[in-house]
């Protein structure tokens, strides 16, 4: 078979799997301003949740998906009112750090109640592969991909046709010019961590079906996160979708033609190019000041 | 409206749970008698290796436990009969933990065991990038450093003086696949392209150097070579390659989450290779088969040591027995290495009469533990003079009804060898 076609069909479908669990970074990021180093860990933590609402409490995944979802916004939620709002208006410094540091406890935290054990569910109806294209895809990475579009479809309807989602965006735009058009920005912020960490919680559900959870499992893609937000832009949900994406078929299309040895040296190439040429990212818009 | 705000203490209280939760983690000494002898050991108990480092963990205190206190019914195990040291006064062995769970902190946390804790020997660390930085800041020191583990052959080349290594070298592991494949290419296989997937760090990287440079000294044609950041989101790149070169058997230098990502991605693909023979690492590890259940059957993977010597060798069984009693579980190959490590750390000590660098140094110069003492189907333990030992060698066992069965050499095998794997439609 033709190996491109397999490299761009693969990829296409990687990317859409970046894109899922990036959306929420560049929620939080462009609504709010705050960096996130910890967003990958919330995906993890999710993750566990779902294993244990399959594997303990045999529940069918997409039963467990609202609760893991309901979940993951609570935590934003609780992230956004406990630590997040303190460091509001500091320096870029401290947001930095208070996002690391919370990695490092989301993680050891993981740590002392899971153990460094590998833990995986197998949900029969993504087991096998289906083809697309003629090409052999993990129907369990189909599935994925599928719940990405329809989460960013889901969330591109809430931005643009709801009060509350033009609103979020308004804050985005410029809080000071929200805050006097009677905009509460603070409810505006709190619901864009959620949202954030909702996200990022379907993401989590939906890995989990093709990729063991463990308390480091982040490693593997909090990079490529960082990478879909800043080449596709912040400011609008598409941004991390098609960055997603380019990254995804950046990666398997040179990784498969070229080396995969150097398949992140490709991708990093692209954005650092993408961003000489476009310094806000493919679909960016102007950052307030 | 108005949102709560957490008080001060309330946050203190949480900083405070997380501090504990994080101290948790490291490793606090048991409670040492007078004269205890203080040993550093650094493994990772964090990290992505974190699981292994804890099975590694399980066995080696297993060891001192063995060493500490008479267990005549595993005799001639080393030092199992007598209570401590016997010619230190029955001196007991104390382990100090550390978490060396990346090449940095491996070192800073030799350094702080050697400064603060006073340790008079070291053992880890596993990973061969984090025992090549920890065994530097023994080396600087002067203090003894035992490795059973790790299997990059440049460790035991860097002309140390106190760095000795019990287990095998990929060079002695990479031999024994070349010697497997010679002896199946005379019973009719055809064997002669070869790929490789492998990690990217000091354990992989190594190894890929060695299985190339003996592939070519042999004639066999390298096909692919394809290497990856370990963990990797997604290995398909990599196997498309491979899938697209056709290789006769796939060597795989992987730990856990990459082997599981492999054969997932191999199942998806419809594709397995001929053979698929790994390092050991990820392919060796209870988890693996936890994970991948009937899908991770027929892979081969070299081995110091298997449950199934226990046929010929009675000790294999008794010890793996007291193990299974304790943690519920099997031993597996590399904890294997570890007890035998400490086992070997302990003797070279009673051997040197004393715990003074010099001494713990000649007691391991003086090794000489012949292979009924041990659990492994080594020659022996003894050290040339770069610190490796001498008798390390190896089985080949593939993964047959959810068991690693040794199937080469063919005298020692306990089942025929399954060559090729069969492809995913011909698997009930």
């Amino acid at each position: 078979m033709n190996l491109l076609l397999i490299a761009v069909v693969q990829g296409l479908v990687m990317g859409l799997v970046y894109a899922l669990v990036s959306l929420g970074l560049g929620l939080i990021w462009g609504v709010v301003d705050v960096v996130n180093f910890a967003h990958a860990e919330y995906m993890m933590w999710a993750m566990y949740a779902t294993y244990f609402a399959v594997a303990g409490l045999h529940l069918d995944l997409l039963a467990a998906l609202p609760i893991v979802v309901a979940l993951g916004f609570l935590a934003g939620l609780c992230t956004y009112i406990v630590l997040i709002r303190r460091i509001m208006g500091g320096p870029a410094v401290t947001q930095i750090f208070t996002t690391f540091g919370l990695l490092f406890f989301l993680r050891y935290s993981a740590f002392a109640a899971f153990g460094p054990d590998f833990r995986g569910i197998t949900w029969p109806p993504a087991s096998g592969s289906v083809l697309i294209l003629g090409v052999p895809v993990s129907t369990a990475q189909a599935d994925a991909a599928l719940a990405a579009l329809i989460t960013f479809g889901l969330l591109h309807a809430l931005l643009q046709w709801t009060k509350t989602g033009k609103a979020l965006q308004a804050t985005a735009q410029n809080p000071a010019a929200a805050l006097a058009l009677g905009i509460e920005v603070e409810w505006m912020y709190m619901l864009a961590w959620g949202l954030s960490i909702a996200t990022a919680a379907v993401g989590g559900v939906f890995l989990l079906t093709f990729y063991q959870v463990s308390p480091t499992v982040g490693d593997a893609f909090l990079l490529l996160m960082f990478a879909s937000v800043v080449l596709g832009g912040f400011g609008s949900v598409l941004g991390p979708l098609l960055g997603g994406v380019v990254i995804g078929l950046v990666e398997s299309v040179a990784g498969n033609l070229v080396s995969p040895t150097f398949k992140l040296a490709f991708v990093f190439a692209a954005l650092l190019l993408v961003l000489f040429l476009r310094p806000g990212g493919l679909l960016g818009q102007e950052r307030r000041g | 409206m108005k949102l709560r705000r957490v008080t001060r203490r309330t946050l203190l209280r949480w900083v405070g749970g997380g501090a504990a939760v994080l101290g948790g983690l490291r490793a606090v000494p048991a409670s040492a008698q007078a004269g205890d002898i203080k040993v550093g050991m650094l493994y990772p108990l964090s990290g992505s290796l974190a699981l292994i480092g804890r099975d590694m963990r399980q066995a080696i205190d297993l060891a001192a436990d063995i060493v500490n206190t008479p267990h005549p019914e595993l005799a001639p195990l080393t030092l199992a009969a007598p209570a401590g040291l016997p010619k230190l006064g029955g001196r007991k062995m104390q382990l100090v933990w550390a978490d060396a769970k990346d090449p940095a902190t491996a070192r800073a946390e030799a350094e702080r065991l050697i400064d603060q804790e006073k340790v008079v020997a070291l053992m880890g660390c596993y990973a061969s990038a984090y025992t090549a930085t920890a065994s530097l800041a023994a080396e600087t020191r002067g203090i003894p450093f035992l490795n059973a583990e790790s299997s990059s052959p440049t460790l035991t080349q860097r002309g140390f003086k106190w760095f000795f290594r019990t287990g095998p070298t990929d060079e002695t592991f990479t031999a024994m696949f070349f010697q497997m494949f010679g002896d199946l290419r005379k019973r009719g296989k055809r064997i002669q392209k070869l790929a490789i997937l492998s990690e990217n760090t000091e354990f992989g990287a190594t190894a890929a150097k060695v299985e190339q440079a003996q592939a070519k000294a042999q004639g066999y044609q390298m096909a692919a070579v394809e290497m990856y950041t370990s963990p990797p989101a997604t290995l398909e790149a990599e196997l498309n390659r491979i899938h697209a070169a056709s290789p006769d058997a796939l060597i795989a230098n992987s730990y856990l989450i990459d082997a599981v990502t492999t054969i997932k991605a191999l199942k998806t693909m419809r594709y397995f290779p001929p053979a698929l023979v790994a390092q050991d690492a990820g392919y060796v590890l209870p988890d693996y088969i936890k994970d991948t259940g009937k899908d991770g059957y027929y892979i081969m993977s070299r081995a110091s040591w298997a449950l199934g010597l226990g046929a010929r060798k009675r000790l294999v069984g008794r010890v793996n027995d007291l193990y299974r009693s304790r943690y519920n579980e099997d031993m597996d190959e590399t904890n294997a290495r570890s007890f035998t490590g400490l086992l070997t750390l302990a003797n070279a000590i009673n051997l040197g009469g004393g715990t003074s660098p010099t001494q713990i140094l000649q007691g391991l110069l003086m090794t000489d533990i012949p292979e009924a003492d041990t659990i492994m189907p080594w020659k022996g333990i003894k050290f040339d003079k770069d610190g490796q030992n001498l008798y390390a060698s190896g089985v080949m066992v593939q993964l047959l009804d959810g068991k690693y069965k040794v199937v080469w050499p063919f005298d020692l095998a306990e089942t025929s060898i399954v060559w090729p794997a069969p492809a995913w439609d011909k698997r009930s």
